[in-house]
């Protein structure tokens, strides 16, 4: 991240600072945690994306979607459950089992020769289940407020990883002066402070499969790392082939400037 | 300079073909014999450079459009499948929207370098005019592209600027409602666009083409700022300017990189990640980067001049900071081109570079806010200082200064600036 920092800053500097919205008004800052998959040799830390996968399947998944996510993006290279066994990911076991595990209507528009909507066990092509059938409903279930589809969440908030990290672990006792509406949660990593997400994490709340201490810290770091690989899980692929194409350009870059030092050579200019 | 062909076909075939389409006479005098002065630095490069951001673009383009869905309800959906699904498919987009910032970095410089060498001066006034005209054209496709992934962005971004037309008095609201295809930012307007977005590419292709004529019938500019006189002034263009040019390509292309593989979405704006959502507006609505300088000085007129309110000055002087360069060849009344000449108004144009930076570091906060958080010094009073400068740069110090200012010696010749026989 180190040098995704300096160049930022450089730009920032140039005064391109556009993307860079400040946070205004009391919000926090969110704080700097270090990922495993920070900088540009930084890789997903495999069994943190597990873990956090278990608490999006346990906590988050009963009220936000992943519309994007499909079970065999679990099996896929990079995602928690590749396995070089299956190279296709529609034949992964684990990820076959992840969702035969839902059984529900999975599409409208898939009816049987009555013409009825089909139930029926999930297959790897189908997407993460959303908990609820549309926005109405959604809000409806969580007090007016909509629970934003969690394919994207940390690209699409400024701060990214760390953003999220600190609104899962940040939550406090309101202030004296603060104004909380019924069902809502004092928060100040989040924009005005007040949020109608329930503190999701607490001490315990799950018991992870692998046996780690399910602390806050740690829940939070996982389903964080876990909704990181969602938003980009081509990640690892990415910047193994930007080594190797920087190494390629840099060493044609080499070869030119001695031709050019070359061709130049007796040459005035 | 572009005198006599030099083409020599050599074997029967190029003899047959010459006589019928002298197709290959024309590269060979455009591109590798083509006489260019020996002097030109590395600022000459990014012509080049732009010609292969340009191509990257429409490859690119071309390919995302294959797997590309125009419509409100799947267009945001569309761009993350190709990220996701699609072979390389994370690749391809992230090279065709970085590449988009690259290929303004590559114009912004192009254009300063001609700024400070005076490249629009005569005999070069209509290259200079159909540069600006493809630097309008790339202001519009790149919006238009920016509005496809409909993110929170896109749609807020394109309510904004349509909303500017609708300043325009009398046929403003027309031309609005002509632009979108209904009476809001949806899915007509989403339509139209990408079709434009396709298409412009190939108009910008085909103003380059102009832009090359129009370069290869005087040559090209050199930083000495002296026509061609002798042969000795020149070197063929192959293999001395296509190693340099190569060579420049290659480090630019390195930074390129550098964005694609490892920050591909510093440049952009997290609320893009958000699908378009008419209901919801986003705190703070900013265009891309390489729109700020302007987005700060629209925002700079904020008073009403007579007729003119607020904010139709803002449209007028938005378009205007572009339009004035359409007749920049006229206000500099000086003889002189490069600014290496001309003592003085190379610190003005030093200074104007440092606005046209700040015009964007103001275009991206927030006017109320202060300026390094110095206490009453908003950014809106920054902006509009620097809005001043930038005009006044063209109506004022150009015009000026190039009467009143007693350029240095300049040396005789390309050829006696290269040879050091002559102070330079």
């Amino acid at each position: 991240m180190k040098m995704t920092r300096i160049f930022a800053a450089a730009i920032a500097a140039l005064g391109f600072a556009g993307s860079a919205a400040a946070l205004e008004g009391d919000q926090h800052a969110p704080h700097e945690h270090h990922w495993h998959h920070d900088g540009p040799f930084g890789t997903y830390d495999t069994s943190a994306v597990q873990r956090g996968y278990q608490i999006y399947q346990e906590v988050c998944a009963s009220c936000h979607s992943m519309d994007l996510m499909r079970f065999r993006n679990l099996g896929q290279q990079g995602g928690p459950f590749a396995s070089d066994m299956f190279p296709n990911p529609n034949d992964n076991p684990i990820v076959m089992q992840i969702a035969a595990s839902y059984t529900r209507v999975w599409d409208q528009d898939e009816v049987n020769d009555d013409g009825d909507p089909v139930e029926r066990a999930g297959l790897p092509s189908d997407t993460f289940p959303a908990p609820f059938a549309n926005q109405q409903m959604a809000r409806a279930s969580n007090g007016g407020a909509y629970p934003p589809d969690l394919s994207l969440i940390v690209k699409a908030r400024t701060g990214g990883e760390n953003y999220i990290y600190s609104l899962l672990t940040g939550y406090e006792d309101a202030p004296e002066d603060s104004h909380l509406a019924a069902g809502q949660y004092y928060n100040p990593y989040f924009a005005g402070g007040a949020i109608a997400m329930a503190p999701p994490l607490a001490e315990g709340i799950i018991e992870y499969a692998d046996g780690t201490e399910a602390t806050v810290e740690q829940m939070a770091e996982d389903v964080t790392t876990f909704l990181s690989w969602a938003g980009d899980p081509h990640m690892e692929k990415r910047k193994q082939l930007g080594v190797m194409v920087l190494i390629y350009l840099l060493i044609f870059a080499i070869l030119v400037y001695l031709a050019y030092r070359q061709v130049w050579a007796n040459v005035k200019h | 300079m572009s005198g006599p062909s030099t083409y020599n076909p050599s074997t029967g075939i190029e003899k047959w073909l010459d006589e019928r389409l002298p197709i290959i006479r024309l590269g060979y005098d455009s591109f590798v014999d083509f006489p260019t002065p020996r002097n030109l630095n590395y600022w000459w490069t990014f012509g080049g450079i732009l010609a292969i951001f340009l191509m990257i673009q429409i490859v690119s383009g071309i390919v995302l459009a294959m797997h590309y869905v125009a419509h409100e309800d799947y267009a945001f959906e569309s761009v993350q499948r190709i990220t996701r699904d699609v072979p390389f498919g994370w690749l391809i987009q992230s090279m065709h929207a970085n590449g988009a910032s690259f290929f303004f970095v590559a114009v912004y410089l192009h254009m300063f370098r001609g700024l400070y060498y005076g490249s629009y001066k005569a005999p070069r006034e209509i290259l200079w005019i159909l540069g600006v005209v493809i630097y309008l054209l790339m202001m519009a496709t790149g919006f238009m592209g920016y509005v496809l992934p409909w993110g929170q962005m896109s749609y807020w971004g394109a309510m904004v600027i349509t909303n500017l037309i609708g300043a325009l008095p009398f046929v403003g609201e027309a031309i609005r409602e002509w632009l979108w295809g209904g009476f809001s930012v949806g899915q007509a307007t989403l339509n139209r666009f990408f079709s434009l977005h396709y298409l412009l590419p190939f108009v910008i292709a085909a103003v380059v083409g102009l832009h090359i004529w129009a370069l290869h019938v005087p040559g090209n500019g050199n930083p000495v700022g002296l026509e061609v006189k002798s042969k000795k002034d020149t070197l063929p263009f192959h293999p001395y300017y296509t190693v340099k040019d190569g060579f420049a390509i290659i480090v630019y292309l390195m930074i390129f990189a550098v964005f694609v593989f490892f920050m591909p979405n510093v440049l952009g704006h997290a609320d893009n990640f958000i699908p378009a959502d008419p209901l919801v507006t986003p705190a703070h609505i900013v265009p891309e980067w390489y729109y700020l300088p302007f987005y700060a000085i629209l925002r700079a007129i904020d008073f009403g001049i007579g007729p003119i309110d607020a904010k139709l000055g803002g449209v007028l002087a938005m378009f205007g900071a572009i339009g004035i360069l359409f007749v920049l060849p006229w206000l500099d009344t000086s003889k002189v081109r490069s600014m290496r000449y001309r003592p003085l108004t190379r610190w003005f144009f030093i200074f104007f570079v440092v606005a046209a930076l700040g015009l964007g570091w103001c275009g991206a906060k927030n006017p109320d806010d202060f300026v390094l958080g110095i206490e009453g010094f908003k950014f809106i009073y920054l902006a509009k200082f620097l809005t001043a400068y930038y005009f006044g740069y063209f109506i004022v110090i150009l015009p000026v200064l190039g009467i009143i200012e007693k350029p240095k010696e300049r040396p005789a010749s390309i050829e006696a600036a290269v040879l050091g026989t002559d102070k330079a």
